[in-house]
């Protein structure tokens, strides 16, 4: 031995080894994190293989069960034995797998779980296909039969693949009729009841102003007919366009040997992933995180796409910086160029240091209280009259959350401001001063300019804090699931006073509120993973430019 | 060389048009001094928002009732015998507009509560020659009467107000109706004039008592029986009989279950009867309720029929409820009294919709009491001539009182808030129904007479236990941490863990409490043995890796450069885990009969629950550490380098260096950057509102979860009414966690400000 360990104690070694230690594990500890959200949230959008088994109960009988294997947990033995499963008397551990088995109309639940030791014949046929579902999730079973106006078109007996392309072909027509739909319900409709809703407000206006002259009625009335009109002549083709969606069916054997019939309207998409091979699989993968990004969530948010949340995070911190930036900067010029550090500038830096210790539920009580109800509440009795008893500001909205935000992250901006200020050397402001500008043109040509990148780390940093904050949000007006987007094309085009969803919220609501929360799972691992990746390169270019400002003042000092 | 002395173009600073542009210049100058100094200021400004505003919605809680006085008018006469019909009722609708005045001639009036005005006369359909002798209400909340007439027969009426709108102006019309029809209901089959009953009318049955002036007591249940349409109901009677009674009846309560009833004597004394059987109704108890051997001056049902309110000849005033003891027997216990002077109780009026009770006293003083809250909202003197019968509306805002005099005085009462107190906010409270005091919260639910529990102890409790435990996990590694980072390590290597922490800081507490809810919480279930293995593995792994590590041949010691440990113990802490979590197991099946969740519950009697402090203190410990990191990282790194020269130099080892100088000096540093970590940790919301179950237990222990103040907000606001007493506590929780923060925070930033002057120095 070179050292005793009675000596090597007597130095403090271990101790430094101890704080070593801290470090190893705070690493391992952040790289774990997002290992795990980066494996389960990509892997959610893999074409999983289907498995079809047969699982032998404990009375001794065999259940045919077709479906996924999500997850798998290894358990002792006696568990499994208390709850009355035989397992053999020298197996210490049994390994249960999670089988997403679909079909939630036929059997209840998407999920079951099954004991290994009791899986045989397990086999993954070719022919099993996977139906995704516009509801009760997804199907999984043998294709039987096309089926037009309740007439066969044409079959096959389980196991064959013959009529595959006439189901796909079938499947496209439905989804462009389904688009169809789409655009007219959500666009074409929606506007007319905008426009609706509006005339509706403009007559109450009229009338709590005193102006209801039978003339202005009568233009409105005249206006509401031809919305009527147009309204008529859309329903009409929607009718139609339900007709032909719901002409095509098909028929499905379900692993119980049920045969289901199920409309061709009802499916988003159709495949075979045992028969898929690694090409098709990349492709089916990338088209699945496409819908994931862009389009609207389905199935009470356990399904689809995170289009809306993104887009509601997004206005709601692009509204909160045109916020927050001013503010903060202007904080932070006051206390570097123009307060005499004393006992004001020591109560500013405690009041900052305040705002930015501040719990942020408290900002979420304060925003709904002060804002929504108070600030709001006038707002409404002042300028919208017409729509009350419904309140337009009086409610939790997407310009409150911005405001409520930027008081939240104001702290961020002055701090980084402030920082990017002081390192700025005193000579570059004497220069501009002995030209013979003013102190203002001297804030305003050279300080600021040059400030800028500190600026830009501020409002960065705000913004990434703004995106992942969700306590507040909850009071002060996101929702699970909005009826449509704060931007659209109708005027005034921004809706300040909507409701709007926000990817840290949904991730909570879909993790914790949904009926179904098994299912729901993969897409939060994804959802958070995007969070995740947004606020880490968010946080890495704030620090990049940070850096950058550093070396570069650092030549300035020189 | 041109001669450019001489012939220099003279240029004149002092045209008019340069002074003006000087003169925009020097105002925009001051104006954007004045802007950027408002700008500066309001940052103050907002901080003293949010503390003003939180309180503008706190103080409202704790201010006391008033009255002040409507009217006063002659009661509204009788048509028949105007000048000796007595008033046996009084009554308000829930508008306060009108009032209801039963009287013994068997004429009900409804008049306006402003001015007195007759709005509509009813004459109760009564038998021939048979007179009005009592009314009794059902309850607090109950539109129910029982009327008892003078042949032994009840009647049982309800009072109803149709409001409609004519002309936008709003319309009340009262009416009298008879729920089980006009005819009068057998109730003392020997006749007899009824001097007191009771009515409760539940889903199976009608139950009337009462006391004829023969002193015999009555109980008959009418069981309804719908017919074959289901359309009309028979009511079918039986006679229930009661325990012998002997003193004269004060009054008679039923219990709106049904199970109880209590007869109150004049003396004082309260017989609780069980009629849980009806074929055999006992006597529970009998004992004395008043002070001193004095009189019952009025005794009711608080809203709820759980506790009775009895006001005596004393003065004195006190509640009393049923309490279950542990063997399961039920005795009638004084729960608390209330402040009141000596005189004689006249009337006592319980609340509608609320758990608290108006009273009046012989010498005209009104008193306002709240019984959970366990308050006097208001002693004031509003009568100079003794009331003689009084009642207050459903929403507690109209007070109305007929005098001795047959004068009629009308009031409205202005009572917020009487649920809230210190005492009922953070000590126990004897709650309706409850074995004993206790600290409970519950805001709401689904009944109208529910008792709200806003007890914040168990909030702040749950609060502080999970900062504990979170700081538990916290404080070690992020110190350890940054003593090693800032010390000990190479600049290289420290240039690449910094980001690492700044983004384990800007990581989402969101996505923090969804793993620790939907990931950390069943894995720490399922490896609970390996976790508390990690726990003590893991120093163990690590220092005796480092005692290995300093037996190694120079050679491979060397081929590490010093400062780079952290990187060696990755490996260290990746293998013990590994190992840790891989014992788990058998470790289990060892040790804990294969389930350690079971053994400790079974064995040990530790409840568990899946989402638990120790899921709460690993992902909030995350969440904190970054915070405690940063600062204690800055202000050792700060610690002027010759100090550590100059102590190296006299040979003290680095170990001891950084323990007798570095961290002395770094102590304020380090303190504050703990208060910093407490205070987000008090604060933090969703990793508790998803790690835990979110139960507002007080409990320490590890395998429990809590409710903390901040989840409670978030899952309590946004379905609280605006300007609710359950509202307004709410914002009493932020206000708290505002204080709380402010003042770590504040203490903090002082501290540090004090640090840098002191290293300024050095």
């Amino acid at each position: 031995m070179r050292e005793s360990f009675g000596s090597w104690t007597r130095t403090g070694s271990p101790w430094v080894w101890l704080n070593a230690g801290a470090v190893a594990i705070s690493v391992v500890m952040v790289i774990g994190l997002l290992a795990l959200i980066a494996v389960r949230g990509l892997g959610h959008f893999w074409p999983a293989s289907i498995i079809e088994a047969d699982v032998r109960a404990a009375d001794g009988s065999l259940h045919h069960i077709t479906g996924e294997l999500t997850d798998s947990l290894t358990v002792p033995a006696e568990q499994v034995r208390a709850s009355g499963v035989a397992i053999p008397a020298d197996q210490e551990t049994v390994t249960r797998y999670l089988v997403k088995i679909g079909n939630r109309d036929v059997y209840g639940t998407d999920f079951r779980w099954v004991l290994k030791d009791q899986i045989e014949n397990a086999d993954y046929p070719e022919a099993l296909m996977a139906v995704e579902r516009r509801e009760w999730g997804n199907f999984y079973g043998y294709l039987i039969s096309v089926k037009q106006d309740g007439q066969v078109i044409a079959q096959q007996a389980v196991g064959e693949n013959s009529i595959w392309p006439e189901f796909e072909k079938r499947i496209a027509r439905a989804l462009t009729i389904h688009e169809e739909i789409y655009q007219i319900e959500k666009h074409e409709i929606g506007r007319i009841n905008y426009a609706m809703e509006r005339l509706r407000l403009k007559q109450r206006s009229l009338e709590l102003k005193g102006k209801d002259t039978p003339q202005a009625i009568t233009e409105i009335q005249t206006e509401r007919r031809v919305l009527d009109a147009e309204y008529k002549v859309l329903q009409q083709k929607l009718g139609d366009l339900y007709v032909e969606a719901n002409r095509d069916s098909f028929v499905a054997q379900a692993m119980d040997g049920q045969q289901i019939e199920v409309s061709v309207s009802k499916v988003v998409r159709a495949f075979q992933p045992n028969m898929m091979h690694l090409g098709n699989k990349i492709v089916f993968y990338g088209e699945k995180l496409w819908e994931f990004m862009t389009d609207e969530p389905r199935e009470a948010n356990t399904e689809g796409g995170i289009f809306p949340a993104i887009f509601g995070t997004v206005m709601m911190v692009l509204l909160m910086s045109v916020m927050v930036t001013p503010f903060g900067v202007i904080a932070a010029v006051y206390l570097r160029e123009y307060a005499k550090q004393g006992f004001v500038t020591r109560m500013i830096r405690i009041a900052v240091n305040n705002l930015a210790g501040v719990p942020s539920i408290v900002y979420g009580v304060f925003g709904l209280g002060f804002f929504v109800y108070f600030l709001g509440g006038h707002i409404d009795d002042l300028f919208f009259p017409e729509a009350l008893p419904a309140p337009t500001f009086g409610t939790p909205g997407l310009m409150w959350a911005s405001i409520t935000l930027a008081l939240l992250t104001v702290p961020v901006v002055i701090v980084a401001t402030e920082e990017g200020l002081a390192r700025i050397p005193r000579s570059v402001r004497e220069g501009s001063l002995a030209l013979g500008a003013t102190k203002a043109e001297t804030l305003w040509r050279v300080v600021l300019p040059m400030a800028s990148p500190a600026m830009m780390t501020g409002v960065i940093l705000a913004v990434a804090r703004a995106a992942g904050e969700v306590a507040p949000l909850m009071l002060v007006g996101v929702v699970k699931l909005a009826p449509s987007l704060p931007l659209d094309g109708n005027y005034p085009f921004i809706h300040l006073d909507q409701k709007f969803m926000h990817l840290g919220f949904h991730i909570y609501d879909v993790g914790f509120q949904s009926p179904n929360v098994e299912a729901a799972r993969p897409l939060v691992y994804a959802t958070a993973l995007l969070l995740v990746i947004v606020i880490a390169l968010l946080n890495m270019s704030a620090v990049a430019i940070r850096n950058h400002l550093r070396e570069k003042y650092k030549s300035l000092e020189m | 060389m041109k001669q450019n002395s001489s012939s220099a173009p003279v240029i004149d600073f002092d045209t008019p048009a340069l002074r003006m542009h000087r003169k925009i210049r020097s105002y925009k100058d001051k104006a954007a001094e004045v802007g950027v100094g408002v700008g500066g200021i309001s940052v103050i400004v907002a901080i003293l928002l949010i503390f003003l505003y939180l309180m503008y919605e706190v103080v409202p809680l704790f201010k006391s009732a008033s009255v002040e006085p409507i009217a006063e008018y002659q009661v509204p006469k009788t048509t028949v015998a105007p000048d000796n019909a007595k008033t046996l009722y009084l009554a308000v609708e829930e508008q306060g507009e009108v009032a209801m005045r039963i009287t013994n001639v068997g004429e009900v009036i409804f008049f306006n509560v402003a001015d007195g005005q007759v709005v509509k006369r009813e004459q109760l359909v009564l038998p021939q020659g048979v007179d009005l002798v009592s009314v009794a209400s059902e309850g607090p909340g109950s539109a129910i009467l029982a009327l008892g007439l003078s042949n032994g027969t009840a009647l049982i009426v309800r009072d109803r107000y149709r409001v409609t709108y004519p002309g936008d102006k709003r319309l009340i019309t009262p009416s009298v109706e008879y729920p089980f029809g006009s005819e009068p209901m057998v109730i003392s089959e020997s006749g007899g004039l009824i001097e007191k009953l009771a009515v409760n009318n539940a889903e199976q049955n009608l139950l009337v008592s009462a006391v004829t002036n023969d002193k015999k007591a009555h109980l008959v249940q009418f069981a309804k029986e719908e017919s074959l349409f289901g359309d009309e109901i028979t009511l079918v009677r039986s006679e229930i009989t009661l325990p012998v009674l002997d003193s004269k009846v004060h009054s008679i309560l039923i219990a709106p279950d049904q199970r109880w009833m209590y007869l109150a004597s004049q003396q004082g004394q309260v017989d609780v009867v069980d009629l849980r059987d009806p074929d055999n109704a006992k006597l529970n108890a009998r004992l004395k309720v008043t002070e001193k051997n004095s009189a019952i001056a009025d005794v009711k049902f608080q809203l709820g029929g759980i506790s009775l309110l009895v006001g005596d000849m004393t003065g004195a005033v006190s509640q009393w409820f049923l309490v279950r003891d542990d063997q399961s027997e039920w005795a009638l216990k004084k729960i608390r009294s209330f402040e009141h002077d000596s005189s004689p109780v006249v009337v006592m009026l319980p609340e509608h919709r609320r758990k608290g009770f108006l009273m009046i006293d012989a010498k005209g003083e009104l008193d306002i009491f709240s019984t959970t809250a366990h308050r006097t909202m208001l002693t004031e003197n509003i009568l100079e001539i003794q009331p003689r019968i009084a009642t207050i509306s459903p929403r507690a805002d109209v007070l109305l009182i007929e005098r001795v005099d047959g004068v009629v005085q009308t009031f409205a009462v202005h009572n917020e808030h009487p649920e809230v107190s210190w005492s009922a906010l953070w000590q126990k409270v004897w709650y309706e129904s409850y074995e004993e005091p206790q600290y409970t919260w519950q805001s709401s639910a689904s009944t109208n007479d529910f008792e709200p529990k806003f007890s914040l102890m168990p909030l702040a409790f749950g609060t502080l236990k999970a900062a504990f435990y979170a700081m538990i996990v916290a404080t070690p590694l992020a110190i350890g941490g940054a003593i090693f980072t800032a010390y000990f390590m190479a600049p290289a290597m420290r240039r690449k863990i910094k980001p690492i922490i700044e983004l384990m800081e800007a990581l989402p507490t969101v996505i923090l409490g969804f793993l620790a809810g939907l990931f950390l919480a069943p894995f720490v279930e399922h490896n609970l043995p390996g976790i508390f293995a990690l726990l003590i593995l893991l120093p163990i792994g690590m220092v005796a890796f480092g005692f290995a590590w300093a037996q190694m041949p120079d050679k491979v010691r060397h081929a590490v450069p010093d400062g780079w440990q952290a990187a060696l113990m990755i490996p260290v802490v990746l293998l013990v885990s590994w190992f840790a979590l891989g014992m788990s197991q058998p470790m289990e099946a060892m040790f804990f009969d294969s389930d350690m969740r079971s053994w400790l519950s079974n064995d040990l009697g530790i409840p568990f629950d899946q989402r638990n402090a120790l899921v709460v203190g690993l992902a909030m410990g995350f969440a904190v550490i970054p915070t405690i990191f940063s600062i204690t990282e800055d202000a050792i790194f700060a610690v002027p380098k010759h100090l550590s020269y100059g102590s190296l130099a006299l040979g003290a080892t680095p170990w001891q260096t950084l323990t007798r100088v570095v961290l002395p000096t770094a102590s304020p540093g380090i303190f504050s950057a703990v208060m910093i970590g407490m205070g987000r940790a008090v604060g933090e919301t969703m990793i508790v509102l998803m790690a835990t179950g979110n139960t507002p237990i007080m409990d320490a222990n590890i395998f429990e979860g809590m409710r903390t103040l901040a989840a409670n907000i978030a899952v309590e606001v946004p379905e609280s009414e605006v300007g609710s007493s359950h509202y307004r506590i709410l914002f009493l929780a932020a206000f708290v966690l505002f204080t709380f923060t402010f003042v770590v925070n504040t203490a903090a930033e002082v501290i540090r400000q004090r640090l840098r002057k002191k290293y300024g120095a050095l």
